[in-house]
């Protein structure tokens, strides 16, 4: 007879640290890490009661035995094998991270024109520590987001840049965040991106998943960009529906420093985007764009935190949504602007289109101002497409759907003619124009070699 | 070209079509007058396909063909045009877009490849001076921002690019001062061509001194109750509608 012993049931946030090494890292890191598992043990994972996860259920997504990658894989094939990027005039710095881990061309942090650095976290952490730790994980610790602690406290590698004082980059970084497996895997990549003063930077982000599996990705980025520096973000997001992804953007803004972030989420069955920012020097700006395209049953959920901390600060939000058939979305915004915050003025818009009455949409803008001399509005609609426009351009002769099109275009062209990289936009709008007629079940264009 | 017969129409379930009929034939222009919510606009709307406006009796026959079963795409591929009384501001959609989408869908109904962008322009260009709009606006959003009289020249510009054989001008004169009030009219009657109709609806007559109309039909209470030649017309500016009411509402008691 066999006698099965019966152990109680652990909770959630025991049981995923199971999957980790027991050992922290060593040095630098090490330190980072075993910093933030104290605040991962404090915080733990975030259940629906917490109000930035309320409409996003991940104790239910992190329980589906997802198994860790913490070491990189060893690899015998060159990133070119197995994808290329789809934009052949994009001319970009191009850097990849597979599975959570920098996927190294060369031994060492690559030099790029104007002294910018560039390469893995782990090449910098052991490099170049004097410029990785006055920032690695400053502003990340602010934050109380478990998920978020927990990328901290195991990720050990991801993309690193560094843009020193008065250096222009001549072009943008392209970092690929790349999940390649055939294992149901997790992946915790970590990114540190710091410009110094009167500096200039484009980033181009673009996440992949490479395999059909069940996968997720919990990642935490941080932006430190200096006085008078200025950082475009665009962010593309095409992924499939097995993949769940969650990540966390912390950017962190000194004296008149000017971030523009665009995010364009195409494809992913869960998609969870925490934007924090915080404005710390006087008329730092900052522009947050967001557009998403959901159907089926996807779930795509983005949370702003825009921490207005120092006076004659600005910042805009606009995030858009589509969901058709069974799509379900979530969009919170907070602006809080602190005591002494004054002349802040802070913009947020948060626009919704339901195409069928089964999608679902929750909404919350919010302000917590602590400022008297402020200018701050908000507003957010959930609805169809309007009829009347949609009238007009059938009036001309235009078939209903082709009209419908249009307009769906229209309502993404906000956010998609905020992109300044010319061959990117453009084709990130054929993209989204695509991905509305459903002619895109994903990037697959991009893939070289699918199962190499 | 066009004939209404007995042309019945609820909004809402309310009836505000009582039995319209109304033949136009090819060359013709038509001016239905009328008191505000006597049913114009209800008409027009019931011509092109507007969904709220549910028929319940009668017919709309175009080109010998009844219509009421057609998308209203499909109509303004046939060659119906309104100019609206209220064009829709559409962000994100450029003039250039939204035209250019049009006419290829007119050219692929009539079996003809899409236009290329060079002829496309060249077309654009012309038609902009035949209208005497401007050239900054065709590159904004439809509509966007345009003034009132700005976005009636605009529906006649479209109008020009898509040469409608029936143009329906509702209350095109509306909120137009004298000036734009010719222009829209030269525009109007440069477009004009011999098997192309026109039904001008509208509630003043000063318009109808610009394009004048072959007949005149006065609406009031979702019913025509006069038709005429022009000079219906200038009797109207004259002595305003309240006589002809007045003898309608006496021919309904009489019948009584």
């Amino acid at each position: 007879m066999i006698v099965v012993e019966k152990k109680p049931p652990k909770d959630p946030d025991t049981a995923i640290l199971e999957r980790f090494p027991k050992q922290a890292g060593e040095g630098l890191m090490g330190k980072v890490q075993a910093r933030a598992l104290e605040q991962f043990m404090r915080y733990g994972i975030p259940g629906k009661k917490n109000e930035r996860y309320k409409y996003t259920d991940v104790a239910e997504i992190l329980a589906e035995g997802y198994q860790a990658v913490t070491a990189p894989e060893h690899h015998d094939f060159r990133i070119e094998e197995i994808f290329r990027c789809d934009i052949p005039t994009l001319n970009t710095w191009v850097f990849t991270v597979l599975n959570g881990f920098y996927f190294e061309k060369e031994d060492h942090l690559q030099e790029l024109p104007g002294g910018v650095l560039a390469g893995g976290l782990r090449q910098a952490v052991r490099e170049r520590p004097d410029l990785v730790e006055p920032y690695l994980d400053r502003y990340a610790s602010e934050s109380s987001d478990g998920l978020a602690a927990l990328n901290r406290s195991f990720a050990a590698d991801g993309f690193f840049l560094y843009v020193p004082d008065n250096a222009v980059m001549e072009k943008p970084v392209q970092v690929i965040n790349l999940i390649r497996s055939d294992r149901e895997v997790m992946v915790q990549p970590r990114s540190l991106v710091i410009l110094g003063k009167n500096a200039q930077g484009g980033l181009l982000i673009c996440d992949h998943a490479l395999t059909e599996k069940r996968v997720l990705s919990n990642a935490v980025k941080e932006f430190y960009v200096g006085e008078n520096s200025s950082l475009e973000i665009t962010r593309l997001q095409n992924e499939h529906n097995s993949m769940s992804d969650i990540s966390h953007y912390f950017v962190h803004q000194g004296r008149n420093s000017r971030v523009t972030s665009t995010m364009i989420s195409l494809h992913g069955g869960m998609i969870r985007n925490n934007l924090d920012v915080k404005l710390n020097g006087e008329g730092a700006e900052n522009h947050a764009l967001g557009l998403f395209l959901s159907d089926r049953e996807q779930h795509m959920d983005h949370s702003l935190f825009i921490d207005h901390a120092a006076p004659h600060c600005t910042s805009t939000q606009t995030y858009k949504g589509v969901l058709d058939d069974e799509a379900e979305g979530a969009f919170e915004g907070k602006i809080l602007v602190r005591p002494g915050a004054q002349k802040t003025e802070a913009y947020q818009v948060n626009k919704n289109i339901l195409l069928k009455d089964t999608a679902r949409m929750n909404t919350k803008p919010q302000l917590e101002i602590y400022a008297d001399d402020v200018k701050c509005t908000h507003g957010a609609t959930v609805g169809q497409l309007d009829t009347e426009s949609l009238f007009y351009l059938r009036s001309r002769g235009i078939p209903e759907y082709e009209a419908r099109m249009l307009l769906m275009y229209a309502f993404a062209h906000e956010v998609i003619r905020e992109i300044k990289i010319d061959p990117l936009r453009d084709r990130i709008r054929e993209l989204v124009d695509r991905r509305l007629r459903g002619e895109l079940p994903r990037c697959h264009t991009c893939f070289v070699d699918y199962q190499k | 070209m066009l004939k209404i017969k007995n042309l019945h129409a609820n909004i809402e379930g309310k009836e505000i079509l009582k039995g319209i009929d109304l033949e136009v034939r090819p060359g013709e222009v038509h001016a239905i007058m009328g008191p505000n919510g006597s049913g114009k606009s209800t008409l027009a709307s019931a011509i092109v396909g507007r969904d709220y406006v549910e028929i319940t009796e009668g017919d709309i026959l175009y080109m010998g063909e009844s219509i009421l079963e057609m998308p209203p795409e499909e109509r303004a591929l046939k060659g119906i045009f309104l100019s609206f009384q209220y064009p829709v501001e559409i962000p994100g959609v450029s003039m250039v877009n939204f035209l250019r989408a049009a006419i290829n869908e007119q050219r692929k109904y009539r079996g003809l490849d899409p236009m290329s962008p060079s002829d496309f322009l060249k077309l654009m260009r012309e038609k902009k001076k035949l209208v005497g709009i401007d050239s900054a606006l065709t590159n904004r959003s439809v509509n966007e921002g345009f003034s009132g009289g700005e976005k009636k020249k605009n529906e006649i510009f479209q109008m020009a690019m898509l040469e409608p054989k029936l143009s329906i001008l509702d209350e095109t004169d509306s909120g137009l001062d004298i000036d734009a009030l010719r222009v829209v009219a030269q525009g109007v009657n440069a477009l004009k061509r011999p098997d192309s109709s026109t039904i001008v609806i509208t509630h003043y007559q000063r318009l109808l001194n610009y394009i004048v109309p072959d007949f005149v039909h006065v609406l009031y209470k979702g019913r025509i109750i006069r038709s005429g030649g022009k000079e219906l017309a200038l009797e109207l500016e004259e002595k305003g509608y309240d006589w002809l009411k007045e003898e309608y509402e006496n021919s309904l008691n009489g019948a009584l």
